[in-house]
């Protein structure tokens, strides 16, 4: 009886992670996106680089790693039927690495592997060469700039703030003073929040789906974060959320590099620029945030900071906090001769908390 | 260094929320295992099968899964709690299959003739069981039941990961807010020690006084 | 032994007929009990919609369920890893300790006593951001697998010292007796022997072990509990994803546990003494001596 009785209660869990073993053998652990047909309207051949460049490693390497988000609709989402990645951040990455690797953004995709880079871990994975950039609604600061290093803007977002559609008690970010409002580790949002409205309750998890979740289920009132990402928010919760459309801050994002590499910042510059000249980068937006309602805007200026003789009129962008009245993303306000650069980099605006 | 020191305020306040935390999972933990335990030996099948289900599905899930179940997952059936609260009911019910495990083997280790002159003397089974077994069973297993409040003083970082501000989520904290990370780190591995030694010498010298070799 | 069969052994004899009667009563009452709590429960679900079709319906669908296994790829990968890496820093540990001379003997203790009072989140962390200043730049696979090794090695460097102290003196004697020198004799005699012995310890651990690697979501680690949280919030299922992970989780640590019950119980058939572990932090292993005596 006793080995009757033992066999039986073997047989279950036995059988289910043989199923589970069965089923990993055969498919396969790849996170690369599924190859999809491609109709292929411009190839581009792949571009030769001078050797010993990050960009001729990629090459020779023949694949790019990438980190995105992975839980954000609309900028960066992982898509677990398909394994497919989805969402502005991911189209720029994609035509990035088109700039490598030539081809399409539909074929590129066998040539890039995406990681997930929540907030907090995107510097460490930049400084370990876990990936070779991040495109993960990355803001541009003075904080950040003194471990990686940025391409771009490209896209200028607004810090704005969800909440349940019924709520009606919170109109603007000092509405938050008092109440629990949920931000992510390591963000430019979570400082900012504290500085707007420094008797808020914070609460802060690793990613902003564990926010959502925190509001759906009332352990929060509101969750604050950039505009593009909260709309993909709204959108997925069938009306359940709304965003207050009331933004308090400048979020450039940039695309996050190893530190101290300019040739590869150089073209990640260059390759932004043609993008956005040729159209790809507004297809990209309509495709992705403009699905979400958003109007698209006109590309941020890009700032080559640093770099002696950059042709375009740049912006300094450093700033995350301090404006209460935002620009209108499209206006280029020159503020130093491009010989200055240097001194500009260092006159910080104080951010808030180091 | 230098951020270890500024910082002290905050690691002391840290350490106080571990212990807490520690305390209260594992007084909860001793509750629940020694029931358990009971069920586990007793004539009642039902009772045998709860505490098999409990001891085999609380045991074979990692801990963060069960803090994420808990949180996140049955929110949506209405069980909402603190962060601090979920951690603490998590960390008991887990630990509580490892007490469950102990205390029952010291039942089964208590000699078979206690049992038997117990039931000479006409004692029915719940006193048997509260009189005679369970104390000498308890006495038995100090030594692993003080491993258990050990190894709970590091499972508690757990609670750091979500919101709660013990030592791991303060040094956490600090290390987003800071770049330096090892100082940090190593205040916060100090601070674990500060509790953790002198609770296994604790134990020690509790097992020397309390214990039964057998 | 079957471990519902009723241990009467206990009570050290049958149940009169007072006896029974009470325990039929009680059998009646906790099964009405059990059941109004298990409806009290369903009925929550229900009344929340989460017994609803769709909630439950990716879980059936081959696409999900191979995103999710693919994960668990990644899990076994690291624990796999880390298990070989354990072991071998726990063999050095042991026969360090085991040695002759105590400046030898010292720095093998200070490295067991030491990380094994430490949480092993604080380690992984540690692996992952406290190296990159100093210069080396791990990957999150490896400082996941690093931080679970350098834990690991330290306890199995105590289960290994336990597994070699607990042979008969004897062994070692009879090995020095025929001419054998030390080396010759751990590796020919006594380890083996002792190997046989830790067998059902170190699967135990290995389930702690399998068990920690999903700490690897703090830095990023794209294992089972990480896409069970994507394909959460993809399909708004929070709680039906992590309850199916979880299931996952206790059937591969129930069949790994049933393999170390078996070789337990073949060790105490061969007349091996169960190791004794106490003073071991590590609860997988104690609950294997628990164990063994629950069923002795």
């Amino acid at each position: 009886m006793r080995s009757h009785r033992n066999n039986r209660v073997w047989a279950i869990p036995a059988l289910v992670a043989a199923a589970c073993l069965i089923a990993v053998a055969c498919g396969g652990s790849s996170k690369k996106a599924a190859p999809t047909p491609s109709s292929v309207t411009s190839t581009t051949a792949p571009p030769t680089f001078p050797a010993g460049t990050t960009m001729a490693n990629i090459q020779a390497k023949g694949k790019i790693v990438i980190g995105i988000k992975y839980d954000q609709p609309g900028v960066g989402q992982r898509n677990p039927t398909n394994n497919a990645f989805e969402g502005f951040d991911v189209d720029i990455a994609k035509l990035m690495a088109v700039g490598i690797f030539g081809g399409t953004k539909e074929t590129v995709d066998s040539k890039i592997e995406f990681k997930e880079a929540v907030s907090k871990n995107r510097e460490p994975f930049l400084q370990n060469g876990d990936v070779d950039i991040v495109v993960a609604s990355y803001t541009i600061n003075d904080t950040r700039k003194k471990v990686v290093d940025f391409a771009g803007p490209y896209l200028l977002a607004h810090q704005d703030i969800l909440v349940k559609t019924a709520d009606n008690s919170i109109k603007a970010v000092a509405d938050l003073n008092g109440k629990k409002v949920c931000s992510v580790q390591g963000s430019t949002s979570e400082k900012n929040v504290v500085a707007k409205a420094p008797k808020a309750e914070l609460v802060s998890f690793d990613d902003y789906s564990k926010c959502t979740e925190a509001l759906t289920d009332g352990r929060v009132v509101a969750v604050t974060t950039d505009g593009p990402i909260l709309a993909g928010y709204v959108a997925k919760s069938n009306g359940a959320f709304k965003v207050l459309n009331a933004p308090f801050t400048d979020e450039p994002y940039g695309i996050g590099l190893k530190k101290g590499d300019d040739v590869f910042r150089a073209f990640l510059n260059d390759r932004l620029e043609k993008i956005e000249a040729d159209g790809q980068w507004a297809k990209a937006f309509e495709a992705t945030l403009g699905k979400l309602g958003l109007a698209v805007p006109t590309p941020p200026p890009i700032d080559r900071y640093g770099t002696a003789g950059a042709s375009s009129t740049t912006t300094s962008s450093s700033t995350t906090t301090t404006s209460v009245k935002t620009p209108p993303a499209n206006t280029v306000a020159p503020v130093e001769d491009t010989t200055t650069l240097p001194a500009e980099e260092t006159t910080t605006t104080p951010t808030t908390t180091p | 260094m230098q951020i270890v020191l500024d910082n002290l305020g905050g690691y002391g306040d840290a350490m106080v929320v571990t212990v807490e935390l520690t305390l209260l999972s594992f007084v909860a933990a001793f509750i629940i295992g020694v029931v358990m335990a009971v069920f586990r030996v007793s004539p009642v099948a039902p009772l045998r099968a709860v505490a098999t289900f409990w001891v085999e599905t609380l045991r074979n899930t990692p801990v963060i899964v069960l803090l994420f179940l808990f949180f996140f997952g049955l929110t949506k059936v209405g069980v909402r709690y603190s962060a601090f609260t979920s951690a603490v009911i998590v960390l008991s019910a887990y630990t509580s299959t490892f007490v469950a495990e102990t205390v029952s083997s010291g039942i089964n280790s208590v000699a078979k003739g206690q049992a038997e002159a117990g039931r000479a003397l006409g004692l029915t089974f719940p006193q048997l069981l509260g009189l005679i077994v369970l104390p000498q069973a308890l006495r038995t297993v100090v030594a692993p039941l003080g491993s258990v409040f050990i190894a709970l003083i590091k499972n508690s970082a757990i609670a750091g990961f979500f919101t709660v501000l013990d030592i791991f989520g303060f040094a956490e904290r600090l290390v987003n807010a800071n770049a330096q990370p090892a100082p940090i780190l190593a205040g916060a591995a100090v601070a674990y020690l500060i509790l953790s030694l002198p609770a296994g010498w604790v134990v020690g010298l509790l097992e020397r006084r309390v214990a039964i070799k057998r | 032994m079957s471990r519902l069969a009723p241990p009467t052994s206990f009570l050290g004899d049958e149940l009169g007929p007072r006896g029974r009667r009470r325990v039929a009563t009680a059998t009646v009452v906790s099964v009405v009990l059990i059941a109004a709590v298990v409806v009290v429960a369903a009925m929550r679900f229900s009344d929340n919609g989460q017994f609803r079709a769709d909630l439950w319906r990716p879980f059936t669908e081959w696409r999900f369920l191979h995103f999710l296994l693919g994960g668990f790829v990644n899990t076994l990968k690291a624990a796999a890893v880390a298990m070989v890496l354990a072991m071998a820093i726990g063999a050095v540990m042991a026969l360090t300790r085991l040695g002759d001379h105590r400046a030898v003997r010292w720095p093998a203790v200070a490295y067991v006593e030491f990380f094994r009072a430490l949480p092993l989140l604080l380690l992984i962390y540690f692996t992952f951001v406290a190296l990159p200043p100093l210069g080396l730049h791990p990957s999150v696979f490896q400082a996941l697998v690093l931080g679970l090794a350098i834990y690991n090695g330290a306890v199995l460097g105590e289960i290994f010292r336990a597994g070699i102290l607990s042979l008969d003196k004897g062994q070692g004697e009879a090995a020095a007796a025929i001419g054998l020198s030390r080396r010759q004799a751990m590796i020919t005699v006594i380890f083996p022997q002792a190997a046989r012995r830790m067998a059902p310890a170190i699967v135990s651990q290995l389930i702690t072990l399998l068990k920690d690697t999903a700490l690897g979501v703090l830095i990023g680690f794209d294992d089972a509990l990480a896409r069970a949280k994507i394909i959460g919030t993809f399909s708004n299922n929070v709680l039906q994803s992590y309850m199916f992970v979880a299931l996952c989780y206790i059937a591969v640590n129930l069949v790994l546990s049933r393999i170390s019950h078996r070789l337990e119980v073949q060790q105490r058939r061969l007349g091996a003494a169960p190791i004794d572990v106490v003073g071991i932090d590590d609860l997988a292993v104690m609950s294997i001596q628990a164990s063994a005596g629950a069923d002795g």
